[in-house]
């Protein structure tokens, strides 16, 4: 193993980059989500914000300057169309190493932890996973990286004071993707990957679509979660409707995803998704800690539940005590006659 | 095939709290147990050496009373364990403790895969298994819900936020997996006194060719400046009355605050 002493030279590293994720060529969310926050450190900074994109031929980087960057860096090759660690990391680190960025932000996705995890080694810089509040050291000028830690018990703010970049992975719907007005000279920037060979040893052969899933929890405004309060499998349509109605996603508690009742892409908490959306509403879900992990960030809970001492109570905006099985019902038929 | 698995021994975490006059952690009275991610790991090991035969080696970097949690995996039924415990390690982040676990692995065992949990239970990085990845410059596999081994490759499906990936990955390579992917076993009686009578090795940075300069704090590139309790986000109001008028209130409710 090379050794990787030496802590990068800080003074020629400016600039915050955001990791621009895309999936079949649509840059998600969070990547504007972070462009908008980038925006409001690069004011404390005076610097530049640039996306840095990766994929294939095709890739459109015009979404981006709607969020007002200043530059994007592209690499375009067949062998980065779709996510795969290697080769993502080796484009990363050669892009990274050649412009030097003083901060790198990804979104804390499975792909955005996925190569954080492993670029942090090879650049040898600082990684703080999965942030839910950023800022800039007036003073030192370093970011301090704000994030939960022991199941959402207690906070951390950690820094990355002598290497370059200072890398966080950010938690999606934690900031707010922010349209700017006027848009920006369109700076397109492109990078010419070298793609070796030892790098495509790892092969998609297959994606399986869940069907279930119809809103992407981590992306959804309005979540609505089913517990093993609502006593049985066949429930979950209630929920499935009353998601539908609101327009959101389907959640779900880890002893429902357990007992089979529904897909372990449902599921919420320390074990499955850790959820931010503006409405979360737990229906027959008792709050286990591990549960509440996983959805104390959405901004009003609403619960429903029979047990009045149940601890979802604790962390809800709105309770209810009653029976999901009469009470869910009732809410659908009140949405449903509030929309027309 | 001989599998390496990296565990951690951690606090039960729904038990830690602050102590919001000194923010510091009140760990008294909190039961340690093996992070439950890295259990399914351990698992998902034997299973592999019942199909294939071979060996499994456990190794965590920690205090003394990791032993402890060794102990519960030899009671699974792991063939060998070590401690890798020196004052060197102490205030490792994930870089510096993917940089140990590398060395221990590559010093100990003849790996054909190496196996983590997802990401342990009280930092929640999911850093350290790609890290040792890429230490070792082998692939990586993150997130899976099924291994399926095949000479020297696998095939891995992958757990990922809206669909399942399959992915083909030559050996060696580290594969972290989530909970979903078994069902740790419980511990056999004659595995719990083979547990219990066993001497657990304990290894030093020398012993494991680890570069003092580059391990614990010295060599961790983060520094944690603060903790804090969360803010308290406290019950809210309970809306009463009958099924129609608290369907009623609330849906007003969110309406007057344009949630829905």
């Amino acid at each position: 193993m090379d050794l990787r002493k030496n802590p990068n030279e800080q003074p020629n590293w400016k600039g915050i980059w955001v990791f621009a994720e895309q999936r079949d060529g649509i840059i998600q969310s969070v990547a504007f989500e972070l462009l908008s926050e980038a925006k409001n450190l690069a004011r404390t900074l005076s610097c530049e914000v640039s996306a840095v994109l990766l994929g294939d031929e095709k890739i459109e980087v015009d979404p981006l300057f709607e969020y007002g960057v200043d530059k994007v860096y592209v690499a375009a090759h067949p062998e980065l169309k779709n996510y795969l660690t290697a080769p993502y990391t080796s484009t990363l680190a050669e892009m990274v190493n050649t412009y030097k960025p003083e901060i790198f932000l990804i979104g804390a996705t499975t792909i955005g932890r996925d190569l954080a995890a492993r670029l942090a080694i090879r650049i040898n810089c600082g990684l703080t996973a999965d942030c839910t509040g950023l800022a800039i050291d007036p003073e030192k000028k370093i970011l301090q990286q704000t994030r939960p830690a022991f199941g959402g018990n207690i906070m951390a703010t950690i820094i990355s004071p002598n290497h370059r970049p200072q890398m966080a992975t950010v938690r999606p719907k934690v900031f707010k993707k922010i349209k700017i007005q006027k848009q920006k000279e369109k700076n397109v920037i492109k990078f010419s990957p070298v793609i070796k060979g030892e790098d495509l040893l790892v092969k998609i052969l297959e994606t399986i679509k869940d069907e279930s899933v119809k809103v992407n929890l981590q992306e959804a405004e309005i979540i609505v979660s089913g517990g093993r309060g609502i006593c049985d499998q066949k429930n979950f349509k209630m929920i499935e409707d009353l998601a539908s109605a609101l327009g959101g996603a389907v959640g779900a508690s880890r002893a429902t995803v357990d007992a089979g009742w529904i897909s372990a892409h449902h599921q919420v908490g320390q074990t499955g998704k850790t959820v931010a959306p503006k409405l979360y509403i737990a229906c027959g879900i008792a709050g286990k800690i591990q549960h509440l992990a996983g959805m104390q960030g959405a901004e009003t809970i609403v619960a429903i539940n029979k047990d009045p001492d149940a601890p979802i109570f604790k962390v809800a905006t709105y309770g209810i005590v009653g029976d999901c099985l009469e009470i869910v019902p009732a809410l659908i038929r009140k949405v449903k006659e509030l929309r027309i | 095939m001989e599998i390496a698995v990296c565990i951690k021994q951690v606090p039960d975490t729904a038990e830690v709290r602050i102590n919001p006059e000194t923010n510091t952690l009140i760990r008294e009275g909190v039961p340690s147990i093996v992070n439950p991610f890295d259990e399914n790991a351990v698992e998902e090991a034997l299973r592999l050496r019942e199909k294939h035969g071979g060996k499994v080696t456990i190794i965590t970097m920690g205090p003394p009373q990791a032993i402890e949690a060794l102990k519960q995996t030899i009671a699974m039924g792991a063939d060998e364990v070590y401690l890798i415990s020196d004052r060197a390690f102490a205030g490792s982040d994930t870089w510096a403790t993917s940089y140990t676990l590398a060395c221990a692995i590559k010093k100990l065992v003849a790996y054909d895969l190496i196996l983590c949990g997802k990401q342990a239970i009280d930092g929640d990085t999911a850093q350290v298994g790609p890290g040792i990845a890429e230490w070792l410059s082998i692939p990586q596999v993150t997130f899976a819900v099924k291994i399926e081994v095949d000479g020297k490759k696998a095939k891995v499906e992958r757990l990922l936020e809206e669909v399942n990936e399959i992915v083909e990955v030559p050996l060696p390579a580290v594969i972290t997996v989530v909970k979903q992917i078994n069902e740790p076993r419980i511990p056999s009686l004659k595995g719990m006194l083979k547990a219990k009578k066993a001497e657990i090795k304990t290894l030093s940075a020398q012993d494991v060719d680890a570069d003092q300069t580059i391990t614990g704090l010295k060599g961790s590139p983060t520094r944690v400046v603060k903790i804090f309790a969360p803010p308290v986000k406290g019950g809210g109001e309970i809306i009463e009355g009958s099924t129609d008028e608290v369907v009623s209130s609330l849906t007003q409710k969110l309406r007057e605050r344009k949630i829905i």
